[in-house]
């Protein structure tokens, strides 16, 4: 009984701390400087002056300006393309690499396990080079049409997102009852309806975090993108930081709010998606 | 039994390397309410999930409703399933769920409508049509998996453990409500459970499983008065249990020496066993009855036994009381006598340490094979 009492009266403590004066401060400092760069960075692209130091006025010039720049407008229409194709395809290789580790024994699973998990893990600067090296020694093509010399891009970014898939729909796969799909096969339904109506549902939530974070994670990759991009396969960070090397203009501020734009919208669509569905259900990731 | 609608003959399971079904022999007749108990990993779920299609035999022929189903998938059997964990679909509302069977069949959804009205006023569930089942109790989600499963009017209800995950006063309620519905149908339900109460007092015939063999199927008062092995003794109800030799036979009585006790009893003849055998004498609790030392004992005592112990300890039950003898004969072999309370006394008729005498008739014993 005591020992209770003693233990309230130490989270009391604990939580009051929380909320004196002291303790928000922090908590808004930390804040600011974590979130003050990007607000600025957003700010000053509506700044009207060629230097980023001032505030001179409010203009959406950069924009247009933006707008008319073919290489930059390019280098969107690449990373978008190749991050919704890596997206698509890790989001295939992860589910398929998950259900076979949920599903079946085989010998040395768990050295298999920990092989998928490595790009994970290995330093990016590595995995560059290595691919850098291997497209050199296999002597991948370089003068492939558009959209095909993205491949050698995409081929990189799936490498590095499908073990986040796999790890997620791995986990939502452990919690899954198979009495469900055998209520429904009991019930009649076929292999097609089984997935239709139990797997996919239970999944969904899975699938939209998982292709949430491949998407992102192949958007804004820098490293591994450096070492196997061409000069006519620039995607949008190659070429904001090739556009920093000569000095950094309200265009660049323009171009990176639009990446955070579009990267805080993906974010939001999928949380709505999943409101929609699990009503009620507290959302899983 | 004319016409099975359940016939397994020779059904075995290997479960790498090892029998969790061993060779079993079956028949569950049309509209029958069927149980099959046993503890846990006895293989009896097993058997329900082989019967559903669940599970492949690894050897042995099964037919239901006259039909050899070796080669038809889970899907296409006339049989439905309850599930243990009641694996209702999360993301459907309740009357999708219940009439999710009839919409893989590409019924009208008129049709769907009429009929899931029909089993939910069946399940006493109306009203609750939109519900999802996180909104629902346990018993709630019990009645929507019955339901679900009892839509499609399948030729057999498999139930698997379905009670298990109630309070005790819903199951009781559950029990009665399963049987009477059970009854209206005519549909034949088999189910599997651990709890040998709930299968005496639901069913019309029990099979007592262990280890993947089936030891006894008998109707449950049979299960009771007449079990064939000492397994089958011990684990519906509760027995008294004692290794013996028949020392005498006399005309409609035998003798039995019980050897641990180093008494003799007297029980009635039964021709299986000759004199010489060596047998175990089953006496269930509520078939002694509790004499104090200077009491006269019932008539007709030619017949009947008497032994003579202490009371050590006594477990009250409401109804009845359940005391613990340790008989003077011997060494301290404990019998399990209960008592029914007839009186509203909150004191036991026999204190712990008081001697008395444990009486019962010859006919209440019953004699088997060790």
């Amino acid at each position: 009984m005591g020992e209770i009492v003693d233990r309230n009266r130490r989270a009391k403590i604990i939580r009051g701390n929380f909320h004196t004066l002291w303790c928000r401060m922090i908590l808004l400092a930390v804040i600011l400087f974590l979130y003050m760069p990007i607000a600025v960075l957003v700010v000053f692209s509506f700044n009207d002056s060629r230097r980023n130091i001032t505030w001179q006025g409010f203009t959406m010039k950069y924009y247009n300006k933006l707008l008319a720049n073919d290489g930059l407008m390019d280098a969107f229409l690449n990373s978008f393309s190749i991050a919704i194709f890596s997206t698509l395809v890790s989001l295939i290789l992860g589910t398929l690499t998950a259900i076979f580790l949920w599903r079946f024994r085989f010998p040395l699973k768990h050295l298999y396990q920990g092989i998928i998990l490595l790009p994970v893990v290995i330093p990016e600067i590595c995995i560059g080079i290595a691919f850098l090296m291997f497209f050199n020694q296999i002597g991948w093509p370089h003068d492939l049409p558009w959209p095909f010399n993205l491949f050698k891009i995409a081929f990189a970014h799936i490498l590095f997102c499908f073990p986040f898939v796999a790890i997620i729909i791995r986990a939502k796969l452990s919690g899954f009852n198979r009495e469900q799909e055998e209520a429904a096969i009991d019930l009649g339904a076929g292999v097609v309806r089984v997935f239709w109506d139990v797997w996919l549902p239970y999944l969904k939530p899975s699938f939209i975090a998982s292709s949430l974070l491949a998407f992102t994670l192949s958007l804004d990759d820098f490293v591994i993108t450096f070492f196997t991009s061409d000069p006519n396969t620039v995607t949008i960070p190659i070429k904001i930081f090739s556009m920093v090397r000569f000095s950094v203009t309200p265009e660049i501020n323009a171009a990176s709010t639009i990446l955070i734009g579009v990267t805080i919208l993906s974010a939001l669509t999928a949380m709505l998606i999943q409101r929609e569905n699990v009503v009620g259900e507290k959302p899983e990731w | 039994m004319v016409d099975p609608i359940i016939r397994l003959s020779g059904i075995s399971k290997k479960f790498k390397g090892k029998y969790v079904v061993e060779s079993v022999d079956l028949d569950i007749a049309a509209g029958e309410f069927f149980g099959i108990v046993g503890p846990s990993g006895c293989g009896k779920t097993t058997i329900l999930r082989m019967i559903a299609g669940l599970e492949i035999p690894s050897s042995g022929s099964m037919w239901i409703a006259g039909i050899n189903v070796e080669l038809i998938p889970a899907n296409r059997r006339p049989v439905n399933m309850v599930f243990q964990s009641y694996a209702v679909f999360p993301h459907m509302t309740v009357e999708s769920n219940i009439g999710y069977g009839l919409r893989v069949e590409g019924r009208s959804p008129r049709e769907i409508t009429e009929k899931v009205a029909e089993v939910l006023d069946l399940v006493k569930l109306s009203g609750l049509e939109r519900r999802r089942p996180h909104e629902l109790s346990g018993g709630q989600l019990q009645r929507v998996a019955l339901a679900r499963a009892l839509i499609k009017r399948p030729k057999v209800l498999l139930l698997d453990e379905p009670l298990a995950a109630l309070d005790a006063k819903l199951r009781k309620a559950m029990q009665d409500e399963l049987s009477k519905l059970q009854r209206d149908l005519g549909i034949t339900f088999v189910i599997v459970t651990h709890d040998q109460e709930e299968a005496l007092s639901v069913t019309d015939r029990v099979a007592v499983m262990r280890d993947g063999c089936i030891q006894q199927v008998a109707s449950p008062a049979e299960l009771y008065e007449f079990p064939e092995n000492s397994f089958v003794a011990n684990f519906i109800g509760s027995a008294n249990c004692f290794s013996g030799v028949i020392s005498n036979v006399d005309g409609d009585l035998m003798h039995v020496l019980l050897l641990d006790l180093e008494t003799k009893i007297i029980v009635n003849r039964n021709s299986q066993f000759a004199k010489g055998d060596a047998v175990k004498v089953v006496i269930r609790p509520e078939k002694i009855q509790i004499l104090d030392i200077g009491d006269s004992v019932p008539k007709g005592n030619r017949e009947a036994n008497l032994l003579s112990g202490v009371v050590t300890d006594i477990t009250y039950r409401g109804d009845v009381s359940m005391y613990y003898i340790r008989l003077h004969e011997g060494k301290p072999e404990l019998l399990k006598i209960s008592e029914p309370n007839l009186l509203r006394s909150t004191v036991s008729k026999f204190a712990r340490g008081k001697s008395i005498l444990a009486y019962f008739p010859a006919e209440s014993v019953w004699i088997i094979e060790t």
